[in-house]
């Protein structure tokens, strides 16, 4: 099927969405997203960041669909010619998508761990406006724990459903989800329930924003003093794969290293990118350096 | 080749006789001196008296603390990244229960260094927080026959509880206006619920 994407024309597989399409050309015609999650199924459709205008609906129907369309969740069809960038109308749509966006959330980017790597930071940064209209009291949550080593800031979530939609796909009986609807929906364990499972760690990596945060890095560093290095641990659980962000010769966090095309399954957690808490706690104390001799350098071995 | 324009051709001319007397180039000389004495001076007495300062003079940092005494420095590192000299460390920590008349957020500065060697006092810091937390001031940094002293630590930048460093002149009218927007202040919950509970 033949797909324009602002100008530029790819044969695409039928089903692909037009967010897959544009992330096939390349990330300068790709929407921004916040809640779709390539690895995740049924992800998507909840932000409308991605929003495009489709100028041209098909080689059969070559209408224009009227209003901008969640791009995440929207199936090409052969001949279709869509705007993302060079339309003014989807741009200034975003903004007011961004706006939405930001109206509960608090701006504490000095304070929230997420600095530097949130998306939503950046897709303010590139779409929003420099001052927020909103004057009205922003919704508030006490800080909760889910479990020893995560801590949910209710107050920045963006109710992407990510980590909810990991912890259903990933792990067998999940014990978090999304409460009440509209305003008042909050991302909660049932009954403050702790995330047990092994993999639970994983829906730090997949928050968009700084919701679910590392206890374990908590006020530790901003992430721009720190420096990725990956590794690899053998293990029988997971896949290994680590990213370790280093302080000098220290290793004060230890998140999944993201590797493109990989399934994510309960069953095949191997083949998958994702890491056990094990690891992730493990590793902190782990010294890179020991009497001056570096012990691994991009691959580390199981002891 | 000629460098300059200040070449001199050099004569070997003899002096006359009312040159080698040297009198009237001494007492040209004395004319000039006793002039100078009913000029006036061009220096002061420096500690006892000081020439006045520009108000907007870019001297020693500040940490400001807020209206109700609580430090307003989150540990962002927003300053640090601003910096050019790299003069600013700091380390981070969580504020605790019952600290919260202390710090403003719930994260502080557990550690704050300026190395003032290597500050070049460019005010950068200052444009960078969001916090409105530090500032330049018209304090000169204190001279010092070590190295270590230049390094200073939170002792010396928060300003004391009880003698509050006026940094208005600093603030941009821009700034003052961005205050005003009762969108953006912070962590006011915290703080009208540490007064509900001390009142009750």
């Amino acid at each position: 099927m033949k797909v324009t994407i602002d100008g530029i024309s790819l044969d695409v597989p039928q089903g692909t969405t037009i967010l897959q399409a544009a992330r096939m050309i390349g990330p300068e015609v790709a929407p921004p997203t916040m809640c779709y999650y390539s690895k995740l199924k049924t992800s998507g459709g909840y932000c409308r960041t991605c929003i495009v205008k489709v100028t041209k609906g098909s080689n059969q129907n070559p209408n224009p669909i009227p209003k901008p369309v969640a791009s995440c969740r929207t199936e090409v069809l052969d001949g279709m010619e869509v705007q993302n960038v060079t339309s003014s109308e989807v741009l200034e749509a975003r903004k007011g998508v961004v706006e939405f966006l930001l109206i509960n959330h608090p701006l504490d980017c000095p304070v929230c761990d997420q600095a530097g790597e949130c998306h939503l930071q950046d897709l303010g940064y590139g779409h929003g406006a420099a001052s927020s209209r909103y004057e009205f009291k922003r919704r508030e949550y006490e800080m909760i724990d889910i479990g020893p080593h995560i801590k949910l800031h209710m107050n920045r979530c963006i109710l992407c459903y990510r980590c909810v939609k990991t912890a259903e796909q990933i792990t067998n009986g999940r014990v978090h989800g999304v409460m009440h609807r509209g305003d008042a929906a909050e991302i909660s364990t049932y009954i403050e329930q702790a995330l047990e499972n092994d993999f639970s760690g994983n829906v730090i990596d997949v928050c968009p924003v700084g919701a679910l945060t590392d206890k374990t890095y908590r006020f530790k560093q901003r992430v721009w003093f720190t420096k990725p290095m990956d590794a690899h641990r053998n293990c029988k659980t997971c896949s290994g794969q680590v990213r370790l962000w280093l302080k000098g010769e220290q290793v004060v966090r230890v998140t999944r290293a993201k590797m493109p095309g990989m399934k994510w399954s309960p069953l095949f957690a191997i083949h998958a990118d994702l890491i056990i808490k094990k690891h992730r706690i493990g590793l902190l104390k782990v010294p890179l350096k020991f009497n001056g001799i570096r012990l691994y350098h991009k691959t580390i071995t199981s002891t | 080749m000629q460098l300059t324009q200040r070449r001199k051709m050099v004569s070997n001319k003899t002096l006359s006789f009312s040159e080698r007397l040297y009198l009237p180039a001494i007492l040209g000389g004395m004319f000039t001196t006793f002039k100078h004495l009913f000029k006036s001076k061009p220096t002061i007495k420096y500690p006892e008296q000081k020439r006045p300062m520009a108000p907007v003079y870019r001297g020693q940092h500040v940490l400001k603390r807020d209206d109700e005494g609580a430090e307003r420095c989150t540990a962002c590192g927003m300053c640090a990244v601003a910096c050019p000299a790299e003069a600013i460390t700091m380390e981070s920590a969580e504020r605790k229960k019952g600290e919260e008349h202390l710090y403003r957020e719930e994260k502080y500065a557990q550690t704050y260094e300026i190395n003032m060697l290597r500050c070049i006092f460019c005010g950068l810091c200052e444009e960078a927080c969001p916090k409105e937390a530090i500032f330049l001031t018209d304090r000169l940094v204190s001279t010092d026959f070590d190295r270590n002293p230049f390094i200073y630590g939170k002792d010396k930048l928060v300003e004391p509880i009880d003698e509050r460093v006026d940094v208005s002149k600093r603030q941009t009218p821009e700034v003052l206006e961005f205050k005003k927007r009762p969108g953006l202040k912070h962590n006011t919950t915290a703080l009208s619920k540490l007064h509900s509970t001390t009142n009750a």
